[in-house]
């Protein structure tokens, strides 16, 4: 036997009223998206659930896919057999096969088809009663089980789901706009990316690229963190900004303990003017409060005086450990501890300001003109499109 | 020729062979390199190791490259019992595991660990509830091969992982080397924390093999050195060779699931044949793997019938090729309770994707005319 589909509960997506319709087709068609790898599955949309038809795909694989898909609450495997009593049982068995870990379990049946000769009630026990005489160390506890079998029976089959696996929870991407992701190579911001895109919301990256200060590696690296974040949704288009005449230049003409707080003022123009360019409404950074000197209290009310974009700071207050444990889990940790120099890192100044303020940021910038240099950064960006979903054949594909 | 020693080890594919020629040509710089050069074998290397991950159902940064089994098998059990014999110093494998496997834990028997060797049935098979009963407080592996090198003998992992998962503390090994591309390992949800997987018996390269480590399980390493493979396993990452490794496990996977039913039928038509041969006794199970069968043929030196199929260019061997040139006798198969007759005069015969029903055919026949002669010969 083998589980044929996967069923698809969607958990938050109900209270959206009137957007309903437009979230499940969102979602659906995420869901088609990611799953394009695998030719024959199919997806469709049954009243409150969708279903993953896998037509021989193999089930793991294609959970763990749909794992990745944001507005998904559980997930579980289903297998669909004729409304005969033994095929029931005979699947039941299999179903609880999934979860050898459980050591309860019980039985919920649903007779929507009344042609069924036996009520639910005594499905249960039928069942109940196979699956206990066909194992060992199981027993049934109808309160608080380990696994829940559900048998259904509609329109003349019998689907029967086991185990429930957690979905990525969140809305389905692109239901909520788009944000730009300051993406830098670090741990926070790939996680602060990952967090937005789970309110549904479509992301672009911008990097600030300095050659040779950073090197080919380091743009290699934010790139690689794009393609693990459009795991989640959709493609991420990254734009890489030449930063390095702007940064010789704070250096150069910029009082030291100023020179961070004026670099990151200037990555937020540059942002500002590239999302507005690009028709994006808001920023997304992976400031954590306190955390570095650029992100105390200070250096935020200083940073932010040059845009008027709402920004999103999803990391705002979390705990390092926190965004840790989630960069782990999304997979963006491995590359992001990577040890190639960004640009954040490179020209730190030895004691930079941890209460800068707008006033006097304001009185250094009035000094020197940027403004040339920005448009030139933005004019001289590059766009590299990033998608895990549809991975662009390059040199290494045919030797793998 | 005809090749059915495809256990001991296999022919490259063309394909991993010109993958393996072209990364070593071009991509020679050291990954560790900062320049550019360095850059790309790095990104080579991610790729390489990304793919493996995806075949076999794992995250990228639980493949481990290595040298090959023998030292995959060697970095698993070596590498648990030296970072955790504070956690106890007990451990349990069975009788008829790779040498590889067997001679590792002799050596750590050596310096003061314990290992239960589990016996195991007629058919090779080892008893779930026997391992249960093996573990103790103080066990810190439990080491189990998929398939048997020698008999084909396929072990239940799943159920031994289920098992495994009671204690906490302690370590699956799984040696995988002959089941690759052969039969279905689910490496999670059989809660394997280390499998063992070689480049030469896929079609791949010698010299090339991995070892799968689940995340958060740590290994005092073999060899030290620079930070390579997570600092598990150091030195200048075999690039070509891995390379290859991943175009071949790639491509076994591809006639896994286009051509596992062919090899089926290509065995049991096989086994048939075979059992039309008056005095020749099958040694491996029923359900064995679709690769491996062992015969007796008592009353046969097994390395003269080897020879005489050699010179119509048949190549089978006797025994596993890691144990053959030591003694008559099988260690398996004694293992296995088989009697002596059947222990001193086995064969083994291990197919490919590659061989073809015509190849099985010339085999039986070359093989009844080699009993024929020889018989007439012996009775002079």
């Amino acid at each position: 036997m083998e589980f044929d589909h996967i069923l698809i509960r969607y958990g938050e997506m109900f209270i959206k009223g009137k957007n309903r319709k437009k979230f499940e087709s969102k979602l659906q068609s995420n869901l088609i998206k990611k799953l394009r790898e695998f030719p024959d599955v199919r997806v469709s949309k049954k009243r409150e659930r969708m279903y993953v038809l896998l037509n021989g795909a193999d089930p793991h694989s294609v959970m763990k896919k749909c794992q990745q898909v944001f507005g998904i609450h559980t997930l579980s495997f289903a297998v669909k057999v004729n409304m005969s009593e033994e095929e029931i049982k005979q699947a039941a068995l299999f179903a609880l096969s999934d979860s050898p870990e459980a050591r309860t379990f019980k039985v919920s049946s649903k007779r929507a088809d009344k042609n069924f000769p036996i009520r639910s009630q005594e499905l249960n026990h039928v069942i109940g009663g196979y699956v206990l005489s066909n194992t060992e160390g199981i027993t049934v506890d109808v309160h608080n089980p380990d696994v829940e079998l559900k048998v259904e029976l509609r329109n003349g089959a019998a689907y029967i789901t086991a185990k429930d696996y957690p979905g990525a929870g969140g809305l389905p991407v692109g239901t909520s706009g788009k944000s730009l992701l300051l993406l830098s190579g670090g741990i926070d911001s790939p996680v602060a990316g990952y967090l937005t895109m789970k309110r549904g919301v479509e992301l672009e990256a911008i990097h600030f690229h300095s050659p040779p200060y950073t090197s080919e590696r380091a743009k290699q690296k934010v790139l690689d963190l794009a393609a693990e974040l459009s795991n989640y949704g959709k493609k991420v288009k990254v734009h890489i900004v030449p930063f390095t005449k702007i940064q010789q230049k704070i250096h150069r003409e910029m009082p030291e303990g100023y020179s961070m707080t004026i670099m990151r003022r200037m990555m937020m123009r540059i942002s500002e003017q590239l999302a507005n360019r690009e028709e994006i409404l808001s920023l997304t950074t992976g400031e954590s409060l306190g955390q570095v000197a650029s992100q105390t209290m200070e250096s935020m009310h200083t940073i932010n005086e040059v845009t008027n974009l709402p920004i999103i700071r999803p990391l705002a207050a979390m705990d390092k450990l926190e965004i840790i444990d989630i960069s782990r889990k999304i997979g963006t940790y491995e590359v992001s501890v990577l040890p190639y120099e960004d640009c954040c890192t490179i020209f730190v100044p030895k004691a930079p300001k941890t209460k800068p303020k707008r006033e006097k940021a304001n009185y250094y910038e009035s000094k020197v003109d940027f403004s040339q240099d920005i448009a030139e950064a933005i004019d001289k960006s590059v766009v590299v499109e990033m998608d895990q979903n549809q991975k662009e054949l390059d040199k290494f594909d045919e030797l793998l | 020729m005809i090749y059915l020693d495809n256990s001991a080890t296999t022919k490259p594919l063309p394909e991993v062979l010109e993958s393996f020629r072209k990364s070593a040509e071009t991509f020679y710089a050291n990954p560790s390199s900062v320049h550019q050069l360095g850059s790309d074998a790095e990104r080579l290397l991610t790729k390489s190791r990304t793919l493996i991950a995806d075949l076999i159902g794992i995250e990228a940064n639980e493949v481990l490259f290595t040298s090959g089994g023998t030292e995959s098998n060697n970095l698993a059990i070596k590498g648990i019992a030296f970072k955790h014999q504070y956690r106890g110093k007990h451990m349990v494998t069975t009788t008829i595991e790779h040498p590889s496997v067997l001679e590792a834990f002799r050596s750590l028997e050596s310096i003061g660990f314990e290992v239960t060797y589990v016996n195991v049935d007629e058919t090779g098979r080892v008893d779930p509830d026997e391992i249960d009963n093996a573990i103790r407080k103080d066990t810190i592996l439990v080491s189990v091969m998929s398939v048997n090198n020698e008999i084909g003998t396929v072990q239940p992992i799943e159920a031994i992982g289920r098992i495994t998962k009671k204690y906490p503390k302690l370590f699956f090994h799984v040696d995988h080397v002959q089941g690759l591309g052969k039969i279905p390992l689910h490496i999670k949800s059989s809660n394997i924390d280390l499998c063992s997987v070689s480049g030469h018996k896929i079609h791949g390269l010698k010299g090339t093999g991995a070892l799968f480590v689940r995340k958060n399980v740590s290994l005092f390493p073999l060899l030290h050195g620079g930070n390579q493979e997570q600092k598990m396993r150091a030195g200048t990452e075999n690039l070509p060779g891995i390379v290859a490794l991943a175009k071949a496990i790639r491509l076994i996977k591809l006639k896994e699931k286009n051509q596992l039913q062919e090899l089926i039928a290509l065995q049991s038509d096989l086994r048939h044949q075979l059992l039309q041969i008056d005095g020749l006794v099958i040694n491996s199970p029923e359900n064995s793997a679709p690769h491996i069968i062992n015969i007796s043929l008592p009353g046969f030196k097994p390395e003269v019938l080897i020879h005489k199929l050699a010179d119509s260019e048949i190549y089978i061997s006797t025994k596993s090729a890691c144990s053959s040139k030591q003694s008559d006798i099988s260690a398996v198969l004694e293992a296995c309770q088989l009697t002596t007759d059947r222990t001193t005069s086995s064969l083994r015969i291990s197919l490919s994707y590659q061989n073809t029903k015509t190849e099985i055919d010339q085999f039986v026949q070359a093989l009844k005319s080699a009993i024929v002669h020889l018989t007439r010969s012996m009775r002079r």
